[in-house]
């Protein structure tokens, strides 16, 4: 039975990953670094969570929950370093979203486009309820939810996620 | 008890990592309090930026030099036009100051009458935009200078357009600006023609806005901002945004949102004030004819250094003291490149 063809299965039939130190190291690395570089002449960028979508697709393609919520807290922190508020906001966010992802990844197939638009997009969403929680209860930041701004993001993300992911399937090794 | 754990070991880790993490935000925020004296920075966070800021200067640094050997050698069309066109605009330029150098005469004499302090910046250092913060969330730029040139917490940091931000942390090399569109902050500002008073703020959508103007006064779109000096960071009367549209009341006063008077989406260079003085003009800058063009134009853009020989009242007073100089006369402020690091003796 092939890895298209499972809907919902046991983690057996399922195909695990792996990646090199390199790529593990590298592409959120490379992820941060491309946001913060194009952040400052594409403003736009910033709608996208480059670093969000790598935590996702280490996450699914891992299927595993412990490296799954370490890969989120590692890139999360990082990414919470570059920014001028407490670091740990974006560390939260994404060690949920990436043990969400993984716990996902072993019960669904997440290959085809589809599922990864839909994984992008709800993990978006999932990623800036939490933000915004612990900004507004945590932090006391004052941040607003717009539910339209989010949205188009969220979609922009689910899109982006589908041509990134692709792209990142090449660096799949298989455990 | 312990089956029940060994069951749940994810679900239960995944609890003592969120735990961890909220117990040191919860740190911080205690922690950054402004008044405290030991508010550093943390450990990741310096660590981070030392290992990203770096690649980022290389690729940026790489970046220019590719499009201005483009620029500069290859892509060389319509440059005898704009040549042309930039002759007459000098023409224009030199009428403008000679007006410009009676009214600046008149104005120091009459500082000097009252006894008027007035900042000047004295010394700036040029810096490149190198990376942001790539977070809608966190409005902060990168910029290649740091403690070594000089550079500390909250300078200001400003374009020859106008107002940029502060600097929020800085490392040997490298500092973070806030820009004036972060929320978690304000600038003093004073509408140009109506003298009033007010705070330019950022808001979380990335909009900056004029708050604490009474309902009942008249604001009109199209009016500029300058700083006011009152937040004690940026020198009074720099350029900070313009008023793009009056909205929706909020209680008792206007609800003005501006437009930056600096294009913070395409920033590369920048200047960081370093220093500033609060003095009387001087006798010499009173007495001893028309003020130097140069005087002027500093007032705007602070990078520009004083010519060498101080002539004064012909047009000849703008050009620079030496071909060099002249040449650094750039009909695009938005491309020029830094010369030097520091400039020094920038009266405005």
């Amino acid at each position: 039975m092939s890895v298209a063809n499972v809907t919902y299965t046991s983690r057996e039939e399922i195909e695990v990953h792996k990646f090199s130190p390199w790529a593990t190291i590298g592409v959120p690395l490379a992820a941060l670094l491309v946001q913060s570089l194009l952040g400052t002449r594409l403003r736009f960028v910033s709608v996208f969570d480059l670093p969000l979508l790598v935590t996702i697709f280490f996450a699914v393609a891992r299927r595993n929950q412990l490296t799954g919520m370490a890969t989120g807290m590692f890139i999360g922190l990082l990414q919470d370093s570059l920014t001028h508020h407490p670091i740990g906001m974006y560390g939260i966010a994404k060690t949920v979203v990436g043990f969400a992802a993984s716990s996902l990844g072993v019960r669904l197939d997440v290959e085809n486009p589809g599922s990864r638009i839909i994984m992008g997009f709800s993990f978006y969403l999932l990623h800036q309820a939490i933000y915004f929680a612990v900004a507004r209860n945590l932090v006391n930041e004052e941040i607003p939810w717009a539910w339209g701004h989010t949205l188009g993001a969220a979609l922009a993300n689910g899109l982006l996620a589908v041509v990134l992911f692709a792209v990142m399937d090449k660096l799949k090794q298989r455990a | 008890m312990e089956n029940l754990f060994v069951r749940h070991r994810n679900a239960t880790l995944l609890v003592a990592l969120l735990f961890a993490q909220i117990l040191g935000l919860a740190m911080q925020v205690k922690r950054a309090d402004p008044n405290q004296p030991d508010h550093k920075a943390p450990l990741l966070r310096v660590w981070v930026m030392s290992v990203i800021t770096p690649v980022e200067k290389l690729v940026v640094s790489s970046g220019h030099g590719i499009r201005d050997t483009w620029n500069d050698y290859v892509n060389l069309r319509g440059v005898r036009k704009e040549n042309r066109d930039l002759k007459a605009q000098l023409e224009r330029m030199r009428i403008e100051q000679i007006r410009l150098q009676e009214d600046a005469e008149q104005g120091r004499r009459l500082q000097a009458v009252l006894h008027f302090k007035e900042q000047f910046i004295s010394q700036t250092v040029a810096a490149q935009v190198i990376g942001s913060s790539g977070s809608e969330q966190s409005r902060v730029i990168y910029i290649d200078k740091g403690a070594n040139d000089g550079l500390a917490q909250d300078m200001p940091v400003i374009t020859p357009d106008g107002v940029v931000g502060k600097i929020v942390r800085v490392l040997s090399s490298t500092s973070q600006v806030l820009l004036i569109t972060d929320p978690a902050w304000g600038v003093g500002g004073v509408l140009e023609k109506s003298r009033l008073q007010g705070i330019a703020k950022g808001t979380p959508s990335g909009d900056l806005k004029f708050s604490n103007i009474l309902a009942d006064e008249k604001v009109e779109p199209g009016e500029r901002v300058l700083t006011s000096g009152g937040d004690r960071i940026f020198p009074k009367g720099l350029p900070l945004a313009t008023v793009s549209e009056l909205l929706k009341r909020e209680d008792m006063f206007l609800n003005i949102r501006l437009v930056p008077a600096t294009n913070l989406n395409r920033l590369e260079e920048v200047l960081v004030i370093t220093k500033v003085e609060e003095r009387e003009p001087s006798a010499d800058e009173t007495a001893n004819g028309p003020v130097r063009a140069a005087d002027v134009l500093a007032q705007r853009l602070p990078s520009v250094k004083k010519p060498e020989t101080p002539q004064s009242g012909s047009p000849a007073a703008v050009k620079p003291a030496n071909p060099q100089q002249q040449q650094k006369v750039q009909p695009k402020p938005a491309e020029t490149r830094p010369e030097a690091p520091a400039t020094g003796d920038n009266p405005r």
